[in-house]
């Protein structure tokens, strides 16, 4: 782990980001590929939870939903995870027992990270001794915003130090970074700090994920793997609310990244109402009609 | 250092264009006074899908009579056209944008159908772009004298236009457009592998009533298009294609009264700085030179990387074109079509192989080429310099001359040492460095951090022998007005 240099950091014009993301929503994905992209993006999926009104009993219906997302549809995969608060994850890793769901747990004071580092440390042992198998972290974004870039990595290095065998997201909070030059910079530092993956945003913030953000980050990711051979994982967040837009996000991975990055190790969705909708669809491509949302449980 | 693999990837399964909506007929006759009809040679030739080699429809070969008989009508129109009320003429304009509009689809199909150009560049770019500009130089119509304060303004009179096959409907709209907005009467002829959505163009024309002889549209290739240069009442001509046509045609008018404006060929340099925003850059790069399969007179098909960055630069480009998809101009995934006609496939290979027989290190997209069809896989050259003739000779094609850099004065004398004077790129994040560039490249069109962007409003064409005049904005309207 080595403080990048941020005067290589490649610069992003915004105009031509638009640009080519605008042609990735072109593509026109139909038949066995828009099937097989549909599974893709169910077994992607993060469930996520993330109220300060959640409770064991709505953690529970949740994680059994991602156990048995539709099961009148044969063949379809699981989600990846839930994702819930630190105090939540108990309750999560019991429900889910036996299964290869992984239950991830934000920390480090989400959504804000506005606490001190040891408030961060102790909030991370927790959800990870609560048996949590990855980590959604916050960076601090007003030190970023004040330049502070060394304490933004030297945070996100002790958090990775604290994870253990925990998988560490790092959530940029792109919604309150400004500019896309902020969300290359950033990405930079959350990779050569540990970052096993980098995660737009909370869900709190408007906007949350947007595919330029994506996009840019996903950049990151290529040019770190090019130097290093070094494979880090991407999870967009919030705002992927359709099958048609989590298409266009894998359209996006496909072209960015290639086939490799296109399995749930590397890539997840961060959603809370996407799997309906993408479960919407699959019925439709077996069946051909449209199905009722109420025929979806929603938990 | 690792690679990314994007030949392997998930793969798009066909999403075709339907053909089911449009409207071919067998054989195309000449639009002469708001009439099909028959040329007096009573000749047809074909018209050919350059992806399938399927013949599509004959069209007609006008010859000398035929070119006389279109100039009579356009000069009988004249009288009436150029008196009617400027808001009038302005209606008939706005008609047939709504009207391509509203056909877009259409004519987006025929476009790609005839032209080889994937379906989303004809759907996406040509068909809204043309209409968009019958509706500009619609809504200049009744302010020309605004355009042109302080003087008295008067259109010329019949108008001889001839359009290449690169982008046809589009070229003409942009001839089309200015000169009845100025209240001349036009006679034009398309090229001869691409007649048929200028036909498709007439049909709309004699539907939305426009008064007859205004717009007549004669079909067939160099030799009618010379009787359109030398008929002795036509008082303009524009003419957009190839330098050494466009020579050609100033010579043979000169002495005439007919005025001239020549939108000829390109050698575009892109120069991509090191402090430029790199994975834009070479998305830039890719849509310079392989937009619409490189049949592009202001494509940036001369590439100046600084050195500094030549290495990462090089290997993003060959990486992104892993990514391009070639195939089908009808398929919406397609990202590069077919080349034109077999002619312009020959005059490709022909550079291509000077290209290594100089010594220069080819790159060409590994691809899968159908044995049907005119193809050619996106190329590039390494180690050439501005002594190889790939570098000095317009290709015409996807085919990239890459040569790197050391310094901004370096790269500009590189830049303009070459005949021609159309277009340039410039990308870097440092404003000031943009306005020494755009200032200093003996180009007609620069653009910065972006290519090949076109606008109704934004004036259009070369310096040297890239060209004479204007097309587009408030300058395309001077092409097509008298000053006194």
């Amino acid at each position: 782990m080595s403080f990048p240099n941020l005067l290589t950091v490649p610069k992003i014009d915004k105009i031509g980001v638009e640009e080519r993301v605008n042609r990735f929503c072109k593509r026109s994905i139909k038949n066995s590929s828009k099937t097989h992209g549909l599974h893709l993006a169910l077994s992607m999926i993060d469930l996520t939870t993330l109220d300060g009104k959640d409770t064991p009993e709505n953690v529970k219906r949740m994680c059994y939903k991602a156990n048995h997302l539709h099961d009148s549809l044969q063949g379809i995969p699981k989600v990846a995870a839930v994702c819930v608060y630190p105090t939540m994850v108990k309750y999560a890793k019991k429900e889910l027992k036996g299964t290869k769901i992984k239950v991830a747990s934000v920390a480090t004071g989400f959504p804000s990270g506005q606490s001190s580092l040891d408030v961060k440390l102790s909030d991370t042992k927790f959800a990870v001794n609560e048996g949590a198998d990855e980590i959604d972290m916050v960076i601090s974004r007003g030190k970023f915003l004040a330049g502070e870039y060394n304490f933004v990595f030297d945070e996100i290095a002790s958090i990775k130090e604290v994870c253990g065998k925990a998988h560490l997201k790092v959530i940029l909070e792109t919604g309150e970074l400004d500019t896309l030059d902020n969300v290359r910079k950033a990405s930079e530092i959350a990779i050569y700090a540990g970052a096993d993956f980098i995660k737009t945003s909370t869900g709190k913030i408007n906007p949350a994920s947007t595919m330029p953000v994506t996009y840019v980050m996903l950049n990151a990711i290529k040019d770190y793997y090019k130097k290093t051979g070094i494979k880090i994982g991407m999870k967009p967040a919030g705002g992927i609310s359709s099958a048609k837009i989590a298409l266009q996000y894998l359209v996006m991975l496909n072209e960015t990244l290639g086939y490799e990055w296109m399995n749930k190790d590397l890539f997840r969705f961060g959603a809370s109402s996407l799997a309906n909708d993408v479960l919407m669809q699959l019925q439709r491509q077996e069946s051909g009609y449209y199905e009722s949302i109420d025929y979806f449980s929603k938990d | 250092m690792s690679n990314i693999d994007l030949n392997k990837i998930w793969n798009y399964t066909t999403a075709n264009e339907s053909k089911d909506h449009i409207l071919l007929k067998e054989k195309y006759d000449l639009f002469i006074n708001g009439k099909f009809v028959k040329s007096n040679s009573r000749k047809y030739f074909n018209s050919v899908n350059p992806a399938t080699d399927e013949i599509i429809a004959k069209i007609s070969e006008a010859n000398k009579e035929d070119i006389d008989l279109a100039v009579k009508a356009a000069n009988s129109a004249f009288k009436s056209w150029s008196k009617l009320k400027a808001k009038e003429r302005a209606k008939y304009i706005f008609r047939i944008a709504r009207m391509i509009q509203e056909r877009a689809k259409e004519f987006a199909v025929i476009e790609s159908m005839d032209g080889g150009k994937p379906i989303r560049e004809s759907r996406d770019i040509d068909i809204p772009l043309a209409a968009n500009h019958f509706f500009y130089y619609a809504g200049w119509a009744d302010k020309l004298e605004y355009a042109f304060p302080n003087t008295s303004l008067e259109p010329i009179g019949v108008a001889g236009q001839i359009i290449p096959w690169n982008f046809p409907l589009l070229m003409a709209a942009w001839k089309i457009a200015p000169a009845i907005a100025c209240g001349n009467t036009v006679v034009l002829k398309p090229a001869e592998t691409t007649s048929l959505t200028a036909l498709k163009l007439a049909e709309i024309i004699q539907e939305s009533g426009l008064p007859k002889g205004v717009v007549n549209i004669v079909t067939g290739g160099g030799k009618t298009g010379s009787e359109i240069v030398n008929h002795p009442n036509i008082d303009k001509i524009a003419f957009t294609g190839s330098t050494k046509v466009g020579k050609l045609i100033k010579r043979s008018i000169a002495g005439t009264h007919k005025k001239l404006t020549l939108e000829l060929g390109g050698k575009g340099a892109n120069i991509i700085f090191a402090d430029a925003a790199i994975d834009q850059a070479v998305e830039g790069i890719i849509n310079a030179i392989f937009f619409n399969q490189g049949h592009v007179c202001c494509a940036g098909s001369r590439l100046f990387v600084q050195e500094s960055i030549s290495e990462i630069v090089i290997e993003k480009l060959k990486e992104r074109m892993s990514s391009l998809i070639i195939g089908d101009p009808l398929d919406k995934n397609t990202d590069i079509g077919a080349i034109n006609s077999k002619e312009q496939l020959a005059t490709i290979k022909k550079y291509i192989n000077i290209g290594m027989e100089e010594g220069g290190e080819i790159y060409q997209k590994k691809c899968i080429i159908s044995e049907t069809g005119n193809w050619c896989p996106p190329t590039l050259f390494l180690n050439v310099s501005q002594s190889h003739t790939i570098v000095q000779e317009e290709i015409f094609g996807p085919v990239l001359a890459i040569q790197t850099f050391r310094t901004i004065d370096e790269v500009i004398e590189k830049a303009n040492n070459t005949p021609y004077g159309l277009s340039a790129g410039v990308w870097t994040e440092k404003g000031s460095k943009i306005f020494k560039l755009t200032k200093e490249l003996n180009a007609g069109v620069v653009w910065a951090n972006t290519y090949n962007k076109f606008d109704p409003t934004s004036p259009f064409g070369g310096v040297k022998e890239s060209g004479i005049g204007r097309e587009g904005g408030l300058h395309g309207l001077k092409a097509y007005l008298k000053f006194k």
